[in-house]
């Protein structure tokens, strides 16, 4: 079911009429209703798939919560009698065991999601592999079924698994409580990827029909749609026509390939999330912020601190935390800064983790060389960044350029430009691709196109860019009203008029100029693929 | 140990911020993850002890003397 | 506070108002006018600017609303009638209008042309439109959209064209703005009218099939017909129009004519007089004389099963009339042009008032209408005969140089994959032709 599909609003109006009618107690229990017909629509091997993580996060977190339990009870118990080294061995005796019930939990969902993600891709580095020494033999290819949203969920499951575990908080007791915070459906498609002390705060209380939450749901999923139909959905097909043709569309191109594929990535992907959020809010359940106006970001750890922002959290609590602060880390960190001085010593465990966190984050995105390639060189700009700070300061102390508005424009413009070139990698087919395209840039000089009117033989006809245009000029106003606070609270104490003027004049633009119906491919959500 | 020592680390990798005051490190972005390893690995270095990775969130980071609860409740229960 | 309450419900029912004004507007705006272009595209909605009852309704594709007038009808023979035909219309969408007309009036015979019997499945986006937007919303309307949906076509969009049609944005015209309430009248009842002549110029080869079945859904729905009009008490008669192309088969016809047999329906095959002239290149239709419908209510007259008479069609000829395709088509035998369709309207009007009994119309109100009618249908033909002289073709409405009308049903109001769907369709026509 798409977000985007009749079928969806239907289901939708359905859950919502039913929802506030039924008694307050039964909405958690129909939400996850809900979420099981929405996952069904995927196809029921789906279902077995998201109902077996749940059985294992249920047992596993339950366990790790029972040994906590018990480990306070007997320490509370025996607390005075026993002696320092008996404490010891008995608390290392439950860690080991809560390290069981961990692995149990965390390793059988990350080998479903490494099966069925990524052993095609695993094969097909055999057979290069293979390739070099004999001639003939080579591993089929599986025939894998990739069900909707498993990157999403399984992350979001096991990071409760690894919270319970660090008895963060306690493990849920209902089981049909905890399906729902793995299934629940709006997130289900491309996150944002919650996290359980946050999300069970609104998920399972009753919720009264709240005109204001609902008004605001409402206005957030229209501008959701406003985004992906009349922007992303739009310039897509220009899109696809640079990438399915490298050889001819260079130069030039391949920078408007960078600016076109940002433009619609941020619109489909942000457009997605609001449309997810707004859906949660309508139902009086608050989801986790993804986006922060991250084209405003003036660097690329600010840029990946406000774009994607709970997978980026996710990544850096349960993996970059943890392997920055481990006892093999620990040792080389000791050793590298006796071995090499501190000033270079310290820096080799923290660059490591983040080439490692960035590596894990690039297969994550998905199994090929181009987001393994993508993730190691987000990581690798990340750290001369942080090796060049010094030297911008001192820069910014000489000249007064540092604080002015012209430099931070610039500064966003830069962050811009250098993440376009590393999402070529998402486009491209390899990359080879990228890289050679990337260098058409400089010694291909073609910026006729931008006038000659070969732009608009990709495929978007100019009445298609002006929309466009002015779809994205409506996005840079919303985005800069919303640096100083919600849109949406400011639109609610203006004049009556203006507000009804405001979401029709939404609401018909996208039944007007949205990319929709026949003639249109509705595309899947971007994310969704992840 | 003391307070101080824990200042001092700090110091060392930001020596323009007051850490005597300062009780929003991360929520102001002052530290950032580099520097939060940074700090434990200095610390488990000096005092010998671990902090684990859950441990590390904003309260336990956020100014000098939550980072020295902290140290001090997790080399108390060693 | 009891004075804001009432400011705020004020306010939701007045933007409820504009929302609602706004979207039947923007809808009327967005829908193709089918005014200027393709004009087949406005049949369909023709019916509901009728007031007065009609003793026949003829439903179907292109060989019911090209070959038949119902002005015709009326001069000669006091039958009125209408005819709720569009391109390509499929066997379920026939099923449905019927059903709809029966809930506006009760006529004494369905006359439906057989040729959709061809196609089991629903086949293609664009005719879909042309059959179903012009219909006024209502079950049978959306049982039709539901039947004729093909894949990724969406139900609502039937409901609220707008969805569909929005896309049109780009390409608002005058026409647009000038017909968003009511729209001119293209057809005479139904009927389209084309005076200009291209003759048939070759004996056209027709391409075997593997399989000359026709489909189990086509039976459901002419099942479904004949149950209708048994239960209402309408007669039914099946027709083939005198077209020459697409192919009508033998094997198709036999299965009509058994249906027809087994049902106690009469069943026309208009083709079967077909033969070749002594040049050896004009096809003629003598029109044979058709048998009397006899008790059980049936009728069969089908290449299969000649006249009984044999003897002397020279003289039957001359009694039934012809249709010669060097003169009766505008477009080398797939439809017939002016004087094709009044020559067969009244050779099939001699049948249905010898076997049929209707009541003559003495209504007042009724007579001026036909009048009017008539009146406006000789000013049309006497423009389009004007036109013809004067140019060589047709200029104005609907009657475009065969190769521009071609272009433009391509091209023309309709968005991209609807224009890779219809001239995929007139390309295959065309090679039938050719071929």
């Amino acid at each position: 079911m798409l977000f985007t599909s009749s079928t969806f609003i239907f289901f939708l109006l359905l859950l919502f009429s039913l929802y506030y009618i039924i008694p307050r107690r039964f909405q958690w229990q129909l939400l996850l209703a809900a979420s099981y017909v929405f996952y069904a629509f995927a196809g029921w091997e789906c279902l077995v798939f998201i109902a077996l993580t749940t059985v294992s996060a249920y047992f596993s977190s339950i366990r790790l919560t029972k040994l906590h339990e018990s480990q306070s009870a007997y320490l509370k118990a025996h607390k005075g009698e026993l002696s320092k080294e008996e404490k010891k061995a008995y608390k290392s005796s439950m860690d080991k065991k809560r390290m069981a019930w961990l692995l149990v939990g965390i390793l059988y969902n990350l080998l479903v999601l490494a099966v069925l993600k990524y052993t095609n891709f695993a094969i097909g580095n055999i057979n290069s592999l293979l390739d070099l020494f004999t001639a003939d033999t080579s591993i089929p290819m599986l025939n894998l079924i990739l069900p909707m949203g498993i990157s999403f969920y399984i992350f979001q499951t096991t990071g409760y698994i690894i919270d319970v575990w660090r008895n963060k908080y306690q493990a849920e007791q209902n089981f049909f409580k905890l399906a729902l915070f793995v299934s629940f459906f709006p997130q289900l498609v491309q996150g944002p990827i919650s996290r359980f002390d946050q999300l069970s705060q609104t998920l399972f209380s009753e919720h009264r029909f709240n005109l204001r939450q609902i008004t605001f749901g409402l206005q957030r999923i229209l501008w959701g749609f406003f985004k992906k139909l009349i922007i992303a959905d739009r310039l897509l097909p220009a899109v696809s026509a640079l990438v399915a043709n490298p050889d001819e569309y260079t130069g030039t191109y391949v920078v408007l390939e960078m600016i076109f594929w940002g433009v619609t990535l941020y619109a489909d992907f942000t457009g997605g999330i609001d449309i997810t959020i707004g859906i949660a809010e309508t139902l009086g359940i608050t989801l986790a912020e993804n986006f922060e106006r991250p084209f405003f970001s003036k660097n690329i750890e600010e840029y990946w601190r406000r774009w994607h922002i709970t997978m980026g959290s996710w990544f850096r609590d349960y993996v970059f935390y943890p392997v920055s602060v481990c006892k093999s880390m620990l040792k080389l960190s000791k050793w590298s800064r006796e071995k090499l001085g501190a000033n270079i010593g310290k820096r080799v465990p923290v660059y490591l983790s983040t080439l490692i966190v960035w590596f894990v984050t690039g297969l994550w995105h998905g199994a090929s060389w181009n987001f393994i390639i993508w993730g190691l060189l987000n990581g690798v700009i990340i750290i001369i960044s942080q090796e060049l700070r010094p030297l911008y300061e001192k820069f910014h102390e000489k000249t007064s350029i540092g604080g002015t508005k012209g430099y931070a424009v610039f500064q966003m413009a830069r962050t811009f430009f250098l993440m376009s070139t590393l999402r070529m990698l998402d486009c491209y087919r390899d990359v080879g691709t990228c890289f050679k395209q990337f260098g058409t840039i400089f010694y291909k000089f073609n910026p006729q196109i931008l006038w000659n009117g070969d732009v608009l033989k990709l495929g978007v006809s100019a009445a298609d860019f002006a929309v466009v245009g002015a779809g994205v000029l409506v996005m840079l106003a919303v985005s800069l009203i919303g640096r100083s606070g919600s849109v949406r609270k400011k639109l609610s104490k203006q004049h009556i008029s203006l507000r009804y003027a405001v979401v029709f004049l939404l609401a018909f633009s996208i039944l007007i100029f949205g990319a929709y119906g026949a003639g249109y491919d509705s595309s899947q959500f971007i994310y969704n693929q992840f | 140990m003391e307070l101080s020592e824990i200042i001092e680390i700090l110091k060392d990798l930001h020596p323009e911020v007051d850490f005597d005051t300062c009780t929003t490190l991360i929520d102001d972005k002052i530290l950032n993850s580099f520097d939060i390893i940074s700090v434990i690995a200095e610390i488990s270095d000096r005092f010998d002890i671990s902090i684990p990775a859950g441990e590390i969130v904003a309260e336990n980071f956020n100014s000098a003397q939550a980072l020295f609860s902290l140290v001090s409740r997790l080399s108390d229960d060693d | 506070m009891k004075k804001q309450t009432t400011k705020r419900i004020l306010a939701a029912v007045m933007a409820a108002c504009i929302w609602a004004g706004s979207f039947i507007f923007l809808q009327g705006l967005f829908m193709p006018k089918y005014m200027s272009e393709i004009p087949e595209g406005a049949l369909i909605a023709e019916y509901y600017k009728e007031t007065t009852p009609h003793d026949v309704v003829f439903v179907g594709d292109c060989e019911v609303y090209e070959n038949f007038s119902p002005v015709t009808l009326w001069e000669k023979y006091g039958i009125t009638s209408f005819i709720r035909g569009s391109a390509q219309q499929l066997m379920w969408q026939s099923y449905y209008l019927m059903e709809e007309t029966l809930k506006y009036e009760k006529p004494k015979v369905f006359v439906f042309n057989v040729l959709a019997m061809q196609y089991d499945t629903p086949q293609s986006e664009a005719y879909n439109r042309l059959n179903i937007d012009g219909m006024r919303l209502s079950a049978q309307k959306i049982k039709s959209a539901k039947a004729s949906m093909t894949e990724g076509e969406d139900l609502l969009s039937y409901v609220f064209p707008i969805l569909r049609y929005h896309s049109r944005w780009n390409d608002i015209k005058a026409e647009d703005f000038k017909y968003i309430i009511a729209r001119d009248k293209v057809s005479h009842n139904g009927f389209l009218m084309r005076a200009d002549v291209k003759a048939v110029d070759s004996i056209p080869y027709v391409v075997p099939l593997a399989d000359y079945q026709f489909g189990e859904n086509s039976y459901k729905y002419l099942d479904m017909m004949t149950k209708l009009c048994k239960d209402n008490g309408v007669e039914l008669i099946l027709i083939k129009a005198p077209s020459l192309y697409p192919a009508w088969y033998d094997e198709w016809d036999e299965q009509m004519a058994q249906y027809a047999k087994e049902n106690d329906l009469t069943y026309i095959n208009f083709l079967s007089g077909l033969t070749t002239a002594e040049d050896g290149k004009t096809q003629v239709i003598n029109f044979p004389s058709l048998p009397a419908v006899g008790e059980d209510g049936a009728a069969v007259s089908s290449s299969d099963m000649p006249s009984s008479d044999t003897g002397g069609e020279e003289q039957k000829a001359q009694d039934n009339g012809s249709l010669d395709f060097s003169v009766d088509t505008y477009d080398m035998g797939l439809h017939l042009n002016l004087s094709g369709a009044e020559k067969l309207t009244e050779y099939f009007g001699k049948f249905l008032s010898e076997n049929y009994e209707f009541k003559p119309h003495t209504d007042e109100d009724l007579l001026l209408i036909w009048e009017e009618k008539v009146n406006t249908y000789n000013q049309m033909k006497a423009d389009q005969y004007r036109e013809l002289e004067e140019y060589g073709y047709l200029k104005s409405f609907g009657a475009k140089p065969p190769k521009e009308a071609e272009k433009e049903l391509s091209s023309g109001d309709l968005n991209k994959s609807e224009n890779d769907l219809s001239s995929g369709d007139l390309k295959k026509e065309n090679t039938e032709i050719s071929d």
